[in-house]
């Protein structure tokens, strides 16, 4: 049990169903390590390199030639916010792995900027993850990860990596840019696994 | 191996008024590991019926053993802010897991010049590290730009006032300058970080932090300027961008 403080009664802005330690906002807040990079499209690439180091690429083109998903999903953020019924429109990952040939089973996203992070790989698939153009129906803006971001609403945003460039695929688990400054390596906000060891 | 953050008990043992909203809390948490200047902790409140509430607080100050410092803004209808800055007294709890944060972080050791440019609250950890260089009688050369709505809303007033050598402060109101003034009120411009910041070439380390728009401006007006993406580091103080 923890400890009570003295006179504290909280507002209880229920948002049905939070993780624990998560309240509901209605705006948008923005997170990140550094400034915001520009990515101008026809020098955009998003890659899959493989533990056997082929690289699958596609250019902005061939990316929004694929179909097309319009996931709504809750996101939820690691500094406690989270976000109900958030709609995108992007392509799943699946449909990016189709022809790639793999028995990696991790993935370390990298991003326009140089953020990374790690997640399983099959965390990726079975239409548990996007990369995402587009944002409530308008292009994702810049501060958002625009032009493209990856999605992975399962798991704290930071796994979500905006402007999301390509993803290694590794025979062994390398942490990525918060995992390595004392953030938890997989992030399950159902289970609060928001720091190294929690 | 690798420490759990826990929970601990943290007791207030002094409350300070910064400004009309904002207050500086001193707290004591038996135990306390230490921490950089940058870290956060997270504060939980619980009430009695088993509600909690938690939120992230800069550090504003070194250790003094187990005692460390943060200070609050209220935010007008906020959940945890209002209860840090109005309700709690000396001997209340609350508990804290910390310190947090690896990366928005000035070690003493470090040679660079540094930037630091804080809008509103998030001069906290910026304050953490003109403190930490003084208490490690760091000659690093830094300077600060802070921006603030108007004179009331100065935090660290009187110790900020003090004249510290390799300290440059320049305070930029973005409502109401003081009078006399050479610059108008208004927001952080590209002259301002030119005039009050370091040429790019000098590769300071810039480190900004406030609310989500002020951050973007500032970071973007950096690398206009020609800073090194990788030497500007940002912190944003959720939940509401502009
Ligand atoms: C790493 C980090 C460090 C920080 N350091 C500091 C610091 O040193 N000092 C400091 O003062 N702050 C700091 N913050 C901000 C702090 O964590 C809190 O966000 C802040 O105190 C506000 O919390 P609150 O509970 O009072 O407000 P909240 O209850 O979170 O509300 C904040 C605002 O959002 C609005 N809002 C929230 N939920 C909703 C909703 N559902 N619908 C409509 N509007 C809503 C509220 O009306 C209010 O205007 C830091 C944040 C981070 C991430």
């Amino acid at each position: 049990m923890s400890i009570v403080s003295r006179g504290f009664r909280g507002r209880r802005r229920e948002g049905g169903d939070l993780p624990p330690g998560q309240y509901l906002v209605e705006d948008f807040p923005v997170l990140s390590a550094g400034p915001t990079p520009r990515v101008p499209l026809d020098r955009w690439e998003f890659a899959i390199d493989t533990e056997a180091e082929q690289t699958h690429r596609w250019s902005w083109e061939e990316f929004m030639a694929l179909p097309m998903q319009t996931p709504t999903v809750d996101i939820h953020c690691v500094t406690k916010w989270s976000k109900l019924g958030t709609t995108w429109e992007g392509v799943s990952l699946d449909v990016f792995f189709e022809d790639v040939e793999t028995a990696a089973e991790y993935a370390l996203v990298y991003s326009y900027g140089g953020y990374t992070t790690n997640l399983p790989l099959e965390d990726l698939l079975d239409g548990k993850a996007w990369i995402v153009h587009s944002f409530d129906g308008e292009e994702l803006a810049p501060q958002h990860g625009g032009p493209a971001r990856l999605i992975v609403p399962h798991l704290y945003f930071w796994k979500s990596a905006k402007w999301v460039r390509g993803i290694r695929l590794l025979n062994e688990d390398w942490p990525g840019f918060w995992e390595t400054a004392g953030y938890h390596n997989y992030g399950d906000p159902w289970r609060e696994q928001r720091y190294e060891g929690d | 191996m690798r420490r759990r953050l826990a929970w601990q008990a943290a007791r207030l043992h002094e409350i300070r008024a910064e400004t009309a909203t904002a207050r500086t809390l001193v707290l004591d948490v038996p135990g306390w590991p230490g921490h950089l200047a940058g870290q956060h902790v997270d504060v939980r409140l619980t009430a009695d019926d088993g509600y909690t509430a938690q939120r992230s607080y800069s550090l504003a100050a070194p250790a003094d053993g187990d005692r460390i410092e943060v200070t609050v803004e209220t935010v007008p209808d906020g959940e945890v802010s209002p209860y840090l800055t109005e309700v709690i007294e000396p001997g209340d709890q609350v508990e804290i897991r910390g310190p947090v944060g690896g990366w928005f972080v000035w070690r003493p050791e470090s040679k660079a010049p540094v930037l630091l440019v804080g809008g509103g609250s998030g001069i906290v950890p910026l304050m953490a590290m003109i403190r930490v260089r003084r208490q490690a009688d760091s000659r690093v050369p830094f300077r600060l730009l802070y921006s603030l709505r108007d004179e009331d809303h100065r935090y660290y007033a009187a110790e900020l006032r003090r004249p510290e050598p390799g300290l440059d402060i320049t305070y930029l109101y973005s409502r109401t300058s003081p009078p006399g003034s050479a610059r108008p009120a208004g927001r952080l411009t590209v002259a301002d970080l030119a005039e009050g910041g370091w040429p790019a070439d000098f590769a300071p380390d810039c480190y900004v932090c406030g609310p989500t728009g002020f951050v973007e401006a500032a970071a973007d007006l950096l690398l206009t300027l020609g800073h090194a993406p990788e030497r500007i580091r940002t912190e944003r103080f959720g939940p509401t961008g502009d």
